[in-house]
């Protein structure tokens, strides 16, 4: 099948009828606060799960309850308070805003430099719909190629009621219920999140991406995504959305899970955007996340990220490379500005012979931030040829924002080559003056300079995605140069 | 009782020993109040995540040893740097030996700690310099606590050691299990340049644990050139902890020569206070067997317009296991900073272990920070031009090994060093490169 166009989208929506299909939901009805034992059954009996699915839960809460906080990642941050959160909460069906005028202009502005269309605009910012262009018809259309293909892309709580045999296999296969601390809160306390197989064999026709079906999943607070490529099938999974998205929970803490079996091959990318608090530091999301995949023979899984947002952001995703000659790679770009706190990475888990793991890290900070990159490459005993090259770079803006470096290189076989680089920078002033001599002003020339140091991942990006995230890397930056 | 209960409780054993009057002593109580609460490192703690001291300290060390054996010159020179004329400190199982020493008050000071605590004369070095930078982890606490013996080196303004000082400590096997704790003290005058070679040595096959703190001062402009030679028995076990604090224009250099030893590892930390400061740490690591080697190096960039260089190569054979956590922190304030790092490692065998974290922590944006690390084998082409010159296959591994080591000794500045490290390079790859240089 050819790539599925936007012309092809307004054709479609032409001759279509609006349907509301999906919003059987219950109207928005929240748990109390705190967490115990019954609220965890209560969540898995509101998604009507089978008991097996209730008990995983159960046994995730007894982990999570023995746990403590991490607290060594290079972040200051107000602990949130586990017990004053409600733990589910519907989606909302009302619209938070009758009229686009009601949306805070700043917002719209960012919009409008997206590039992002007046209904899009609409959508994200929670105005109510009554305009034909809604995401819930383009993801039926979407479903239907897919159905063809054989390929399964649903919500998770659908998945375990539609797929138990596949969830049950793969759940917590790669991230246990016990991996760490927001992972065991997540296994027990998930709302929603994506499920996606594509069977053997199956190159998946189109970018797969949570947006075309945000209107059932939202930004859940704790996400739960499982991805599985059988043998021999291939996937692109988009994360997340360059626009702004201005949520009320201030805690994030997704899990997600990638199983790329033999010679399948699995390429996630992600723009986060979220709230990073104001200008001065007040409020922003916590964004505490576990992503890992694990690769079977000859399989590949690539990561890229774009990380602008969020107050505070504790993200590795990892590549377990279980396979023989499997391939591992992380391309991140992660920008701070103001108090922003990033400490992202990711690991390199080399198991298998002739292994391959390739590592770009590009931070950039401005303001008060702080932007650390943090990354474990392993190489266990039984690896024979493995191969790993990391570079990270960090960019500087201004003198009060903090870069640093926290790689780990663990090698047990001697026949593991490994090459790691750092380097940290700032901006060269003849840099900005050549730019400023051709008539590009500073603000300008800075965009350009930071999308050339960051060029090796937006390449790496799916072409739409990568136009805007190099919108979203310039509007970041804004206003941080004096 | 294990070794920190014992410690703790020889503590007042030890008071005896010494002046409890001096200001000195309630440097030495506090530090024990330290150790009895912070105890030794264990390996949930991020800079010892990958070393542990359990092996070590389950032996029932004796922290005071009873009797001193004699030591003929004949017997050890070979540890010496014996080719050149040199002052010499050398202690036999903690104790000052002063028939193998040579040491000097004319001009300089290159004496004895033990002196310099208990002498009026030196109470004013003591009071600014005794115990100002070691930090107050565990086992730097647990040295200060027991600080009365070891190397006490001040070199006045404007003077030019024209001899290197060897500092040699010894044991000598006469307790089953000893405990050392050597304390260095050394202080170097605006202008001056002195160079230094630190040496353990065991004599024993009884198992030695040293615990080693040294202080160095480098005043404006002195340069301090440093030679440490780790090529210990397999039952030696060595926590060498230095600390070095320099003054604007000042040099410092560090080598680091690990060969040997049980466990050893190398607490390396410099700050910079003051500008245009040059920091170099450079290191050769070639172990087997079941030997361990740690450098954990920590540079502070506080004043601008500094540079620091580190440079550290590792060979690991056989069950060995090399461990490199180096850091490099540069402040606010210190713009135009240059620092560099890299750490390169060679594995022989397959059940040896490099653990590698090189860290920077950056907090000024006008700066060149780099640090590169690689894991790797011998180039396959090398090796076959020089087999097919008819060079054999070990000799050949260990002409490359020799290179790949090699330009940690371009900044050696004694010659003599220079060829007693690749004859012992030589003699740890089995070959006989046949450089007598």
């Amino acid at each position: 099948m050819s790539k599925y166009t936007e012309d092809d989208l307004r054709e479609e929506l032409k001759t279509k009828e609006y349907e509301y299909g999906f919003y059987t939901d219950i109207e928005s009805d929240t748990f109390p606060v705190g967490l115990n034992e019954d609220i965890v059954r209560a969540i898995s009996k509101k998604k009507e799960e089978p008991e097996w699915m209730t008990e995983w839960r159960l046994e995730a809460f007894k982990f999570w309850k023995e746990m403590t906080e991490p607290e060594w990642a290079n972040v200051n941050y107000e602990k949130p308070d586990f017990q004053a959160i409600s733990y589910y909460s519907a989606p909302n069906s009302k619209p938070k805003y009758d009229s686009i005028d009601e949306v805070d202009p700043e917002l719209l502005a960012t919009f409008e430099k997206l590039g992002i269309s007046l209904d899009e605009q609409k959508k994200l910012a929670g105005v109510a719909m009554d305009v034909v262009v809604d995401s819930v018809s383009v993801a039926t259309t979407f479903k239907e190629t897919l159905a063809e293909k054989g390929i399964i892309f649903m919500s998770i709580s659908e998945a375990i009621k539609e797929h138990p045999e596949l969830v049950k296999k793969y759940i917590g296969t790669v991230v246990p219920q016990k991996d760490n601390f927001y992972a065991a809160l997540n296994s027990a306390v998930f709302s929603d999140g994506s499920f996606c197989y594509i069977p053997k064999g199956v190159r998946c026709p189109m970018e797969l991406s949570t947006y075309f079906r945000i209107n059932q999943a939202g930004t859940g607070q704790f996400e739960r995504t499982l991805v599985i490529a059988d043998e021999g099938s291939y996937v692109s999974y988009l994360e997340g959305c360059t626009a702004p998205s201005r949520d009320e929970n201030q805690l994030h803490a997704a899990v997600v899970e990638l199983i790329a079996l033999d010679n399948a091959e699995i390429k996630y990318s992600t723009v986060q955007n979220w709230f990073p608090g104001t200008a001065d530091g007040k409020g922003g999301v916590y964004n505490f996340v576990t992503k890992r995949g694990l690769c079977e023979k000859n399989a590949k899984i690539s990561w890229t990220q774009v990380e602008t947002g969020s107050a505070v952001t504790w993200k590795y995703p990892s590549c377990v490379l279980k396979g023989d000659n499997s391939i591992g790679e992380f391309y991140s770009i992660a920008v701070t500005n103001n108090y922003q706190q990033a400490d992202t990475g990711t690991k390199m888990i080399h198991l298998g012979k002739n292994t391959k793991s390739t590592i770009i890290s590009k931070g950039i900070s401005a303001g008060k931030s702080q932007n650390s990159y943090r990354g474990l490459v392993q190489i266990n005993s039984r690896a024979e040829n493995a191969r790993n090259f990391s570079q990270c770079d960090s960019l500087l803006m201004g003198n009060e924002c903090g870069a640093h470096t926290f790689p780990y290189i663990e090698a047990k076989n001697k026949s593991a080559q490994i090459e790691h680089e750092a380097t940290t920078s700032k901006i060269g002033e003849d840099q900005i003056f050549y730019c400023n001599q051709r008539g590009i002003d500073t603000e300008k020339a800075i965009a350009l300079i930071v999308n050339g140091f960051s060029k090796d991942v937006l390449n790496k990006l799916p072409m739409e995605f990568a136009v805007e995230a190099q919108k979203l890397l310039e509007i970041s930056l804004e206003g941080s140069v004096g | 009782m294990d070794l920190k209960e014992k410690l703790v409780s020889s503590f007042m054993a030890f008071e005896n020993t010494v002046n409890v009057d001096s200001s000195v002593h309630d440097i030495r109580v506090d530090a024990i109040k330290n150790f009895e609460a912070v105890g030794f490192p264990t390996k949930k703690q991020e800079a010892w995540k990958y070393t542990s001291l359990n092996s070590v300290l389950k032996n029932d060390f004796s922290v005071f040893p009873k009797e001193t054996g004699a030591l003929d010159y004949k017997d050890v020179k070979q540890y010496f740097i014996h080719d050149i004329d040199s002052y010499k400190i050398i202690f036999i199982d903690g104790k000052y030996s002063s028939h193998l020493s040579a040491t000097t008050h004319d001009g300089i000071d290159v004496c004895l700690m033990s002196a310099a605590l208990n002498k009026p004369k030196y109470k004013l070095v003591i009071d600014n310099y005794f115990n100002k930078i070691a930090t107050k982890d565990g086992l730097s606490s647990l040295n200060t606590a027991f600080s009365a013996e070891g190397a006490y080196i001040h070199i006045p303004k404007n003077k030019v050691v024209e001899k290197p000082i060897q500092i040699i400590h010894f044991s000598t096997g006469n307790e089953a299990a000893l405990m050392l704790q050597p304390r260095n003290l050394i202080v170097v005058g605006e202008n001056s340049h002195v160079q230094i070679i630190e040496r353990h040595q065991s004599l024993t096959d009884n198992p030695t644990l040293t615990n080693s703190v040294t202080e160095i001062f480098a005043n404006k402009r002195a340069i301090v050139d440093y030679y440490k030679i780790q090529n210990d028995k397999q039952s030696a076990s060595l926590i060498d902890n230095t600390f070095i604090n320099q003054k604007q224009e000042s040099i410092a250099k560090v080598h680091t020569f690990s060969f040997g030893g049980k466990l050893t590892r190398n607490n390396l930390n410099f700050y910079q206070n003051g500008e245009r400061i040059d920091s170099t740490m450079k290191g050769i690591t070639i172990i087997g067997d079941k030997q361990h080697v740690d450098h954990n190096t920590l540079v502070h960039h506080i004043e601008p317009n500094c540079e620091s260089h580190q440079d550290y190569k590792g060979i690991f054979d056989a069950n060995s296991t090399g461990v490199f956590n180096g850091k490099v922190v540069v402040e606010k304030e210190a713009q135009k900073t240059n620092a560099f790092q890299a750490n390169n490692n060679i594995l022989v065998s397959d059940k040896a272990t490099i653990n590698t974290k090189p860290q920077l922590e950056i907090f000024a944006d006008d700066v060149k920070c780099s640090h590169g690390c690689t894991i790797g084998q011998l180039d396959e082409s090398a090796m076959f031009y020089l087999r097919s010159r008819g060079i054999p296959e070990k000799e050949a591994r260990g002409l490359l090994m020799y290179a790949f080591s090699n330009n940690v000794l371009d900044s050696v500045t004694i010659p003599e060093i220079k060829s007693r490290i690749t004859k012992l390079i030589a003699q740890k790859l089995g070959v006989n490169i046949g450089f007598d240089l």
